[in-house]
């Protein structure tokens, strides 16, 4: 394996992490509540991906467009009902109850589906790709990168273009003042988390498809988000697209070398990221 | 019929009564002043007003409709529009952005028309060269324009405003005083709570003194500055 080779498909593999990202960093940023439960969200969105594909044999593509609206409802109402309460001075509560809403979803998948790894099948896809020169891009590994490119100009655009997007920022600045403007902080972040849970969606469509998953594969996915944030710098979407490739560029290499040292490398790379900028690459940038 | 009224309305903080059975109204494109020393309760007349607060007991009547449970949201929907001692725009959102939530939430405009009556009013405050400047670096005085501006953006019946002129130098609090005169000749109805006195006077019709908790006298602004009372609590206090 080439050089260069190794640094695209690491590249690419970022594009994944960005989209593990991408909806944690939406919800702290508008509510500064860190979804521990968000790693375990992907899974149960990618075991609910599989359901669809084998039970109603849909093609994964359309069964993700189908899960979307319902993960979009499934986020608004955990939200509202239940994170919504757990939001207060006190950062502890949060962490506690999506600590505890983690187990609870590990043990029903686990309970639902065994603790049997799976894979959603993209038939053909799955080894389609295209050669140039001692480079080959994957189909779907290419899917991910732009699926998540393209989450990350669309979330941009609603949040620094439209009448929702001002609202978020506006609850995000001040959600006492917001209610003087007509604005019901509740609503806004159950929509937030609801919009969360669509960029989850998507992250489980490239997570299922790419590698076998079980019920416990949730934390995992959940330390790689934290990382591609953290790298980035909070605040910045483009900052998190760049922490995930940052992280899949060093686990690429770091597999490389020796198959054994592809975590290991990427928790070096955050470690090397923290210690140089503490605030992460692009703390607060604009975008 | 009056706009806003107030009935027996009281508040304790623990053992500080700080709202002691408040009654008062006010009509339709009214504009009355409240004055009174630091800690008499004023704004927390206002908190109770919008919401902020919740009442111990009385009630709280706006626009025909008992709003003494409602939270501050509807009451900003029926049309009450308020700004702070302390201006607290939404420091992250520009100037013109800051108007647009107001705009678009507290007044249901659509994104179409949003736009153009947000500038209006950003024309009208004398806000429009900040309008892309975010708000957290704005002076003193555009903050309180802000506040001001913003609160217009949400199109109220009714504009509480506290203590806006406080901390402006002369020109500038006369220049804001004429914004607030338009506003109300447009038939908009004030409350204003103020210590500069001749601010006040030069817009309001009725006055309403406030001490500990309790309305000690209302009036024509001329009698209320002549009154026994009113002098005592002032005395030592500019005039």
């Amino acid at each position: 394996m080439s050089f260069i080779d190794t640094l695209v498909q690491g590249v690419l593999l970022g594009g994944l992490y960005a989209l593990f990202a991408a909806g944690l960093s939406l919800v702290f940023g508008i509510m500064r509540l860190v979804n521990l439960a968000h790693g375990d969200l992907i899974v149960l969105a990618a075991f609910l991906l599989l359901v669809l594909v084998t039970g109603l044999g849909l093609d994964p593509f359309l069964a993700a467009l189908l899960a979307a609206p319902l993960m979009f409802g499934a986020g608004w109402v955990l939200q509202y009902v239940l994170l919504n309460r757990t939001l207060g001075k006190d950062v502890l509560p949060p962490l506690l109850v999506t600590f505890g809403l983690s187990i609870i979803i590990q043990n029903a998948l686990l309970e639902g589906f065994s603790a049997d790894s799976r894979r959603i099948s993209t038939g053909a896809l799955e080894t389609a790709s295209v050669g140039l020169g001692p480079v080959t891009i994957g189909f779907m590994p290419l899917m991910a990168f732009l699926s998540a490119v393209a989450v990350i100009v669309c979330l941009n655009l609603l949040i620094y273009r439209t009448a929702i997007g001002r609202a978020f920022r506006a609850t995000s600045d001040d959600a006492v003042t917001a209610g003087l403007m007509g604005i019901r902080p509740q609503r806004i972040f159950a929509m937030a988390t609801g919009l969360a849970m669509v960029v989850v969606t998507i992250a489980a469509l490239y997570l299922g498809t790419r590698a076998n998953f079980d019920p416990t594969a949730g934390p995992a996915r959940l330390i790689y988000a934290f990382e591609a944030v953290i790298i980035g710098g909070l605040g910045s979407l483009w900052g998190t697209l760049a922490g995930g490739v940052i992280l899949g560029v060093a686990q690429t290499l770091g597999a490389a070398v020796n198959p054994e040292w592809q975590i290991l490398a990427g928790h070096l790379a955050f470690l090397a990221v923290l210690l140089i900028k503490p605030r992460g690459l692009f703390p607060r940038a604009v975008d | 019929m009056s706009l806003l009224q107030l009935e027996r309305v009281s508040k304790r903080f623990g053992a500080l009564t700080v709202a002691d059975e408040i009654s008062f109204s006010v009509g339709e494109g009214e504009a009355l002043g409240i004055i009174g020393p630091n800690g008499a309760g004023k704004s927390t007349l206002f908190n109770l007003i919008t919401g902020n607060v919740a009442a111990d007991s009385g009630t709280i009547r706006f626009g025909g409709a008992d709003v003494t449970g409602a939270p501050p949201m509807a009451r900003c929907l029926s049309g009450m529009g308020r700004t702070f001692q302390i201006p607290q725009p939404f420091e992250k959102l520009t100037v013109f952005e800051n108007l647009l939530v107001a705009g678009s939430f507290g007044a249901r405009r659509s994104e179409a028309d949003v736009h153009e009556r947000c500038a209006e009013i950003l024309a009208d405050t004398g806000l429009l060269d900040k309008a892309n400047v975010p708000a957290g670096g704005l002076t003193l005085l555009q903050r309180k324009r802000l506040e001001l501006a913003r609160a217009l953006a949400t199109e109220p019946r009714l504009l509480l405003l506290d203590e806006i002129a406080g901390g402006l130098t002369e020109a500038e609090c006369q220049a804001l005083v004429a914004t607030i005169r338009a506003i109300h000749a447009e038939g908009v109805a004030v409350v204003w709570i103020e210590h500069v006195l001749n601010a006040l006077t030069s817009v309001v019709e009725r006055l309403l003194v406030l001490n500990f908790g309790r309305v000690i006298g209302t009036g024509a602004p001329a009698d209320i500055m002549d009154s026994r009372a009113v002098r005592e609590i002032y005395l030592g206090i500019e005039i």
